[in-house]
């Protein structure tokens, strides 16, 4: 069964701006997957639909079998802990440490806090910020908060990766570095599901690319 | 289970650290809500001693019982047997004209004037002194008392009880409409205070929402500290009653030495404490409920 799976979904925002137009595809488990296209061809709005951010107008989104455009307002926490998100403009805490953005899922969802601290270190140390856990994000480069958003989005061991633009505003090493995290992830089985608008990037990688132009799939 | 009440734990700890953060802001907030709440908190208390004065003062109810010029001796002893028996008489108490008169002699000044009296004008009297103070009964007896023979006057002192217990009932009802007026204070400064919180944490709220915290989750923390603002303002005007009384207590004790009587005032007790906290806590869960309901839950589904 697919963990992602569109069909004829159309979104079209308040003011009649359609982002999406009848887009149907899907994503089997363990696959990693770009979507692409020109900025404001709607990656980020097909990814609030995965995530229920937004809603569809039309057509049915489900993910890992669930119909998620008719989803319960109550029932949509309990998806988006299945789900690792990686946003667009980061949306880390900078009043707390690194530690404690990680913790957060894990605090959220009422882990025990040994298990948590336990668990939000290991995720610490596979993106190699393990050693800087006291300090502020705003303490960190560009790269290295990317990282933490990474770690933040994996402690809670989801079966589906979601980033938007992980690499924007990165050079192209440590783009490449970001890149070869979420292949890892994908290795050990995660579906990683990446929107870019960086083809040079997507050329280093022979998976599937979905592009979206102008709210249509190509 | 646990993860819920670790939830509890974790969000009333954050909301206790979140009041420490910015003491100053805190303290006022607590004193704005204490300083109007002891507003009512006290009028209660003053109008709680009042009555038990009010008790203390005219405990004993009396009516007096004025005879007729031509009443004879006969006629007194008939009627003190028949004031005794009515019912809700405590005692009573018959006043000859000549004791009477003795009596205003003793007063400053009045014994030339008595002096050119050439009889005595004073009639004898009976002091009847009523078992209660209800001045319905007051009221009855007193008519029923007119309509005995030989009985010229009565004078009674149930209008006086009676314009006491109107004034009390006034006090009563200034201070429900002053608590209710200051209960709203309460509840918009909580309001207020909360939509501010919401929107300083507007980041935090966001990407719990995004990782998936519940509804409950998010608002859990918002109504912790609306509880505990309520709370603590109401400490603060229990604190600011007390010590008034307190102050109070001293001066009137003075006072009451120079009356020769035991004046005490009546502090509030556990239970009445109790209750003014609950309803501060109460109300400020309000304040917050409200606030999330207008602000959190808005920007929640955009």
């Amino acid at each position: 069964m697919a963990i992602i799976s569109f069909s004829q979904v159309s979104k079209r925002y308040p003011g009649g701006f359609e982002a999406l137009k009848a887009i149907s595809f899907s994503v089997e488990p363990g696959e990693m997957v770009f979507l692409t296209g020109h900025s404001g061809a709607g990656k980020t709005t097909l990814l609030k639909l995965i995530a229920a951010i937004e809603r569809a107008n039309h057509g049915t989104v489900l993910v890992g079998g669930q119909n998620v455009s008719v989803m319960r307002a109550a029932a949509i926490p309990y998806l988006r802990r299945n789900l690792g998100l990686v946003f667009q403009g980061q949306k880390l805490l900078y009043d707390r440490s690194v530690f404690d953005n990680v913790m957060l899922p894990l605090v959220v969802t009422g882990q025990p806090y040994r298990e948590a601290a336990r668990r939000a270190r290991a995720a610490l140390d596979k993106v190699g910020l393990l050693e800087r856990e006291k300090a502020n994000p705003v303490t960190l480069s560009g790269g290295e908060q990317q990282r933490l958003c990474i770690a933040r989005a994996i402690v809670n061991r989801p079966a589906l990766l979601l980033a938007d633009e992980p690499t924007a505003s990165l050079d192209v090493a440590y783009a490449d570095e970001i890149m070869e995290m979420f292949g890892a992830f994908n290795r050990v089985g995660v579906t990683v599901f990446i929107a870019t608008h960086d083809r040079q990037l997507i050329g280093k990688w022979r998976t599937r690319v979905l592009t979206l132009d102008h709210g249509r799939l190509q | 289970m646990r993860a819920w009440l670790r939830h509890h734990g974790v969000s009333l700890v954050q909301t206790l650290a979140r009041l420490a953060r910015s003491p100053f802001s805190t303290l006022l907030n607590v004193l704005a809500i204490g300083a109007a709440l002891a507003l009512p908190v006290g009028a209660f208390c003053i109008l709680v001693n009042l009555e038990a004065l009010s008790r203390y003062v005219s405990l004993e109810s009396q009516v007096s019982v004025f005879l007729a010029g031509n009443a004879l001796p006969a006629d007194i002893a008939s009627l003190a047997s028949q004031l005794k028996g009515t019912n809700g008489v405590r005692a009573v108490r018959f006043v000859s004209r000549d004791d009477a008169l003795a009596d205003l002699k003793r007063g400053a000044g009045m014994e030339e004037v008595v002096a050119t009296l050439r009889r005595n004008p004073l009639p004898d009297a009976f002091v009847v002194t009523l078992s209660g103070r209800d001045p319905a009964l007051a009221d009855r007896i007193e008519r029923q008392f007119k309509s005995l023979p030989k009985v010229a006057h009565v004078q009674g002192d149930s209008v006086w009880v009676r314009r006491l217990d109107a004034l009390l009932q006034l006090g009563r009802t200034a201070v429900i409409l002053l608590s209710a007026l200051l209960c709203l204070a309460l509840v918009a400064v909580t309001f207020n205070t909360i939509r501010l919180q919401i929107l300083t944490q507007r980041d935090e709220i966001e990407v719990c929402s995004l990782i998936g915290a519940t509804r409950a989750y998010i608002c859990r923390p918002f109504f912790y500290l609306g509880s505990l603002l309520g709370l603590l303002g109401g400490l603060a005007a229990l604190f600011i009653v007390l010590g008034a009384l307190a102050v109070l207590d001293r001066d009137l004790m003075q006072l009451g030495v120079l009356y020769g009587i035991d004046l005490r005032l009546r502090f509030p007790e556990a239970r009445e404490m109790a209750a003014i906290l609950g309803i501060c806590a109460a109300l400020g869960w309000l304040g917050a409920h409200w606030s999330v309901s207008r602000y959190l839950l808005t920007f929640e589904r955009r």
